[in-house]
């Protein structure tokens, strides 16, 4: 371990002397700046989406893992009988782990935010809740309306968490879309710095046969290469990086968790996270300019 | 130090050089001549590894130096200070660094050199040049500044392809007695060149052998010289 930082931090720092020994080229090593920026800055956004898709789909399935209601609202004399048959239905449904009735202190709970702590609630027509626990295959909504309309026909139920479930395949899948558009960007950076490289070599040419002539060995030729094309990428990807956080801290943050689009944020330690975005993009690049200056050196007399 | 066996070479075509078998032992000093396009330049390269031979098996340093992978064949040039006969700078660094470069690829410290390199400078003329670029030198200049390239780094073999091409008789002798002190120093040299009147010089300073490159082979000059 000790030796590999040692050996990247040579590759990287070398003396000022060996460095003017290969001519700056202008232009050129700006697209490389330009270019690692913006791909820095799309990867962020590529990081944001798969991030926020993973909470949506964490939180939804969360939800979804939990209940959904049986409503019982009939006349008061009837509520016990079919609060019993529906539970017989529900016990004898495939895909239903549990069923269980809320005492009235629990209902009261649940209105409590809505309606206040001192309400009668008694005195209220209130519909009596029972709680459905699903297995993870779920169960087959249609039929048990079905067999719920004819046992007790007070019973309705409400599943509003079960449509969601195809919106957590979708989340998951865009969080799956958003790693592998954070490849494909890392790899394109790689290559972009391949060809820039492969033009610098292929431009210095003459330089670096006559540095070879007077005993240069490959590696010193490749640092010089390899330290600037690391620095240039590491520089762009950085502001990129600095530039998407930014304008990820300026989206309007709304309070409607639901909302996908306005959930794109970096959430607490997740801020960190682009952070890396940069020291990736110099990775990608040293290893990048290093195999196409060996290689492009190895080709040589 | 340097040994060629039976060593053959073409650019692709027919051979330029056959059944060449040359020497170099340490402290030697061999002068090699020859018409122009004989292939005392190609000899040279061969010598440190440039050109690889089509047959035959050239050692350097011990080395058969088709075996050499690239890293041992830089090392070994830094023990072989070469001028060559179109000089090779980079045109882009003054004359001082492109004479320090062999210092600087192989890792020495410059400021620990730079007497060295300044009395070099002095030596072959160029302290007034040393912050001119190649291309604004003479090429008499460039040849001076190629030879203290050579020999910066103090090699213990030195190869110079024309080092007196464009060069005044007096400077030629000047850079020839660096060459001779050299030598004395224990220094292997080798100089191809076409100027009989400088072999003709070496020779009564040093021990010096003569080579002539003629129909492909490498054959001893008579005492002609
Ligand atoms: N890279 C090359 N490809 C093909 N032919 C070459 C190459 N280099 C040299 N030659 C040919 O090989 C022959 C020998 O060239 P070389 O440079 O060794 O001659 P030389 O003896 O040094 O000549 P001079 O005294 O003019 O410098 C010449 O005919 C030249 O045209
Ligand atoms: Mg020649």
């Amino acid at each position: 371990m000790k030796r590999w930082q040692e050996y990247i931090w040579l590759r990287l720092t070398g003396d000022a002397q060996s460095d003017r020994v290969v001519p700056r080229a202008g232009y050129s090593a700006w697209l490389v700046v330009f270019t690692a920026g913006a791909m820095a800055f799309l990867a962020v956004f590529a990081l944001a989406l798969s991030l926020a898709a993973g909470r949506l789909a964490d939180r939804w399935g969360a939800e979804l893992a939990r209940t959904s209601t049986v409503r019982i609202s009939a006349p008061d004399a009837q509520v016990a009988a079919q609060t019993s048959a529906a539970l017989n239905v529900l016990k004898t449904t495939p895909g239903v782990a549990s069923a269980r009735a809320l005492t009235t202190e629990e209902q009261a709970a649940l209105l409590q935010p809505w309606l206040g702590a001192d309400l009668p609630i008694d005195s209220l027509p209130i519909p009596q809740l029972i709680e459905v626990v699903e297995t993870s295959e779920g169960y087959d909504a249609e039929g048990l309306r079905l067999r719920l309309s004819a046992e007790a026909p007070g019973a309705v139920l409400d599943d509003h968490t079960r449509w969601r479930r195809p919106l957590i395949t979708a989340a998951n899948r865009l969080r799956s879309l958003g790693i592998v558009s954070m490849l494909l960007i890392g790899l394109a950076t790689a290559a972009m710095v391949m060809l820039a490289a492969n033009a610098a070599l292929a431009a210095n040419a003459q330089i670096i046969r006559v540095m070879r002539l007077v005993g240069a060995r490959d590696i010193y030729i490749a640092r010089a290469f390899v330290r600037r094309f690391t620095i240039r990428t590491f520089g762009g990807a950085f502001a990129g990086t600095l530039a998407a956080m930014l304008a990820v801290a300026l989206l309007p943050r709304a309070t409607d968790d639901v909302g996908f689009l306005t959930g794109l944020g970096f959430v607490g330690f997740h801020w960190l996270l682009p952070l890396l975005v940069p020291m990736f993009a110099a990775i990608a690049a040293f290893w990048a300019t290093r195999t196409a200056a060996l290689r492009t050196l190895g080709r040589l007399t | 130090m340097i040994e060629l066996r039976d060593v053959a070479y073409n650019y692709g075509g027919g051979d330029l050089l056959s059944e060449i078998t040359l020497k170099l032992p340490p402290g030697s000093f061999h002068f090699l001549t020859g018409p122009s396009g004989a292939g005392k330049s190609t000899l040279l390269k061969l010598c440190y590894g440039e050109l690889l031979a089509s047959a035959g098996s050239v050692r350097i340093f011990g080395d058969e130096a088709s075996e050499m992978d690239r890293d041992a064949v830089a090392l070994a040039r830094r023990r072989i200070g070469v001028v060559h006969q179109d000089c090779q700078f980079l045109d882009h660094l003054p004359i001082t660094d492109n004479v320090a470069l062999p210092l600087t690829v192989s890792g020495r410290d410059r400021e620990a050199e730079e007497q060295n390199l300044q009395d070099l400078l002095t030596w072959v003329g160029l302290t007034d040049r040393a912050r001119a670029l190649p291309p604004q030198l003479s090429g008499g200049e460039r040849q001076r500044a190629a030879l203290a390239r050579a020999i910066i780094t103090s090699p213990d073999v030195i190869l110079a392809d024309e080092p007196t091409g464009n060069i005044d008789w007096e400077m030629s002798l000047r850079l020839l007695s660096l060459l001779v002190e050299l030598n004395k120093m224990g220094k292997t040299i080798l100089i191809a060149t076409h100027d009989l009147n400088l072999i003709r010089s070496a020779k009564s300073q040093v021990n010096a052998r003569v080579l002539r490159i003629k129909n492909r082979r490498l054959q001893l000059a008579g005492a002609d010289l």
